[in-house]
């Protein structure tokens, strides 16, 4: 089979598209469906609810995230590029003293973590934050 | 069993009635996700630590479902209002089945 | 090339960095380490004296950090290598071998270990040659306490215990001694960490002495100070030894490495242990 320049960059990129591309697509679609098993497709609004994330971690492996939305119930975390964006759900109880917490979570590459508390009334608040993820100079 | 899985938890000593009090919680674990390759070129099978638990006196503080997402040697600090002296209760499960427990005390004033 | 006639170059170019004081514009200088909120760091210090023309001021890698990779140093709790210091206090008060004795049988505790770290690598009139904690650990287990089997160079146990060694001498200014017994061997270092390694052809020098504060790729160069050592990377979540960073660096190269415990890496140790005398010890630390 002959096969032209052209012909052979296009499959090259298409290649390419279905090895780094598609994975995306999957994840945003994962994360829109995750969110949805949590909230039931409720809107979640932004106030009443801090996120804070690094801009930039230095390393994906190890990144400090805390969390505070005052009258949540539950508190779930997701990181919208992990192949399972799913991170963790923090539920408090009636001897929790304030409704943040803080953790350590992976994040596989530059992508956005998103908090969504589901309130004590049955109602939902998010913040959302891009986190760059450095890619070091050595492997070390 | 995960190797060396060894708890920690920090409490103040005492606090005063109804005062919301700092907790800190970390324990060893690789938090093995399932999606590295070992040397041999197979997948290392997932192991990690899928839940933590914090009751004070018997009351639930925090419940935290976790997953691969959470890092190596978990961490997670959170607040909790005593109201009288006791003790805390931690509880970390291993995706193996183990079940890793610590307790503090704290004197309230 | 030697080393020798490299060192000439590298003493112009590294003068020309201190000048202009290139990359340093993102990096914050200046601020101070305290660990558990009382015990003060010195991450900033004159260089020591036969450094002096070519790197002026000595910076712990604290120094290049983020604000959260620097945070979770400052406290015990948050610093995960910690946990592998406990191992190691764990294991310090273990009996081994067929002695029956464990490390606190001779030491006490672990505290009276508290200048080791800042004074090593150093002679070993004994064995007559240049001694890292490392070497020591494996002396006393095979020479003291009949241990069959003692701990390989970098192994999880050894770095557990050259942590728990590290955390009980944390605050005390690094010493280490380059003249007398140990002169032939400084050299030795001294010519390793001017000698270009590998295909990319890069000396120790090259990153760490002409270009810290720099970006490699999108990540701060240090001056590669070994006084955080073991440190807690967050890229493999565990303390690392300071001849396994050596040989990750050497290896970035795409060169041949020397091994751990080899006499080029202690040679290279005693080295860059001694460009760092001035600042204090801060291992287990953490770093990215």
């Amino acid at each position: 089979m002959t096969q032209t320049r052209r012909q052979f960059v296009g499959n090259g990129l298409a290649i390419a598209a279905a090895f780094f591309g598609l994975p995306h697509i999957a994840n945003a679609a994962t994360l829109e469906e995750a969110i949805a098993t949590f909230t039931g497709g409720s809107d979640a609004a932004s106030d009443g609810i801090t996120l804070i994330a690094p801009e930039i971690a230095e390393n994906g492996n190890t990144v400090p995230i805390e969390v505070d939305a005052p009258g949540a119930a539950a508190i779930i975390l997701f990181a919208a590029g992990n192949p399972n964006p799913d991170v963790c759900t923090v539920n408090f109880g009636p001897a929790a003293g304030s409704h943040m917490v803080s953790t350590r979570i992976r994040l596989a590459g530059e992508q956005e973590v998103v908090a969504i508390a589901r309130m004590a009334d049955g109602s939902f608040k998010q913040a959302r934050q891009n986190v760059r993820v450095t890619i070091g100079g050595c492997g070390g | 069993m995960a190797e060396n899985v060894v708890p920690r938890v920090r409490v103040p000593r005492d606090a005063s009635a109804g005062e919301s009090v700092s907790v800190r919680t970390l324990i060893s674990h690789p938090m093995e996700s399932g999606m590295r390759r070992g040397s041999d070129g197979n997948l290392i099978p997932r192991q990690i630590i899928n839940r933590f638990t914090c009751a004070f006196n018997g009351a639930m503080v925090v419940d935290v479902e976790i997953q691969a997402g959470v890092a190596t040697n978990p961490y997670f600090q959170f607040d909790a209002k005593v109201d009288q002296s006791g003790s805390f209760e931690f509880t970390w499960y291993d995706d193996d089945g183990s079940v890793y427990t610590e307790t503090a005390e704290i004197a309230v004033a | 090339m030697t080393g020798k006639t490299l060192l000439g170059g590298v003493a112009a170019a590294g003068l020309a960095v201190g000048v202009a004081g290139i990359g340093f514009a993102d990096i914050r200088t200046g601020d101070s380490l305290v660990i558990n909120g009382d015990l003060a760091m010195i991450t900033e210090a004159p260089a020591p004296e036969f450094l002096q023309d070519r790197v002026t001021t000595i910076y712990s890698g604290w120094v290049f950090r983020t604000d959260e990779t620097r945070a979770m140093q400052a406290d015990d709790f948050d610093n995960p290598a910690m946990l592998y210091a406990e191992q190691g206090l764990t294991a310090f008060e273990t009996a081994m071998g067929s002695e029956g004795k464990s490390c606190a049988s001779c030491h006490e505790n672990a505290e009276s270990l508290a200048g080791v770290r800042a004074s090593y690598p150093k002679w070993d009139a004994e064995h007559g040659a240049v001694q890292t904690v490392e070497m020591q650990i494996i002396e006393c287990q095979t020479e003291r306490m009949g241990v069959a089997e003692p701990y390989g160079y970098d192994s999880q146990a050894m770095r557990n215990m050259a942590s728990l060694i590290a955390s009980v001498g944390r605050g005390q200014t690094i010493n280490v001694a380059i003249d007398g017994p140990v002169a032939e061997t400084w050299a030795f270092g001294e010519e390793i960490y001017y000698t270009k390694y590998g295909q990319l052809e890069l000396s120790c020098a090259d990153c760490h002495e002409n270009n810290y504060g720099n970006l490699i790729r999108a990540d701060h160069l240090s001056q590669g100070q070994i006084n955080g050592f073991p440190a807690y990377r967050l890229k493999n979540a565990n303390v690392n030894s300071v001849h396994g960073r050596f040989r990750g660096c050497i290896r970035d190269t795409r060169g041949e490495t020397f091994a751990v415990g080899s006499p080029e890496f202690v040679a290279l140790e005693l080295y860059v242990a001694s460009r760092g005398n001035g600042l204090t010890v801060e291992g287990p630390s953490v770093r990215n």
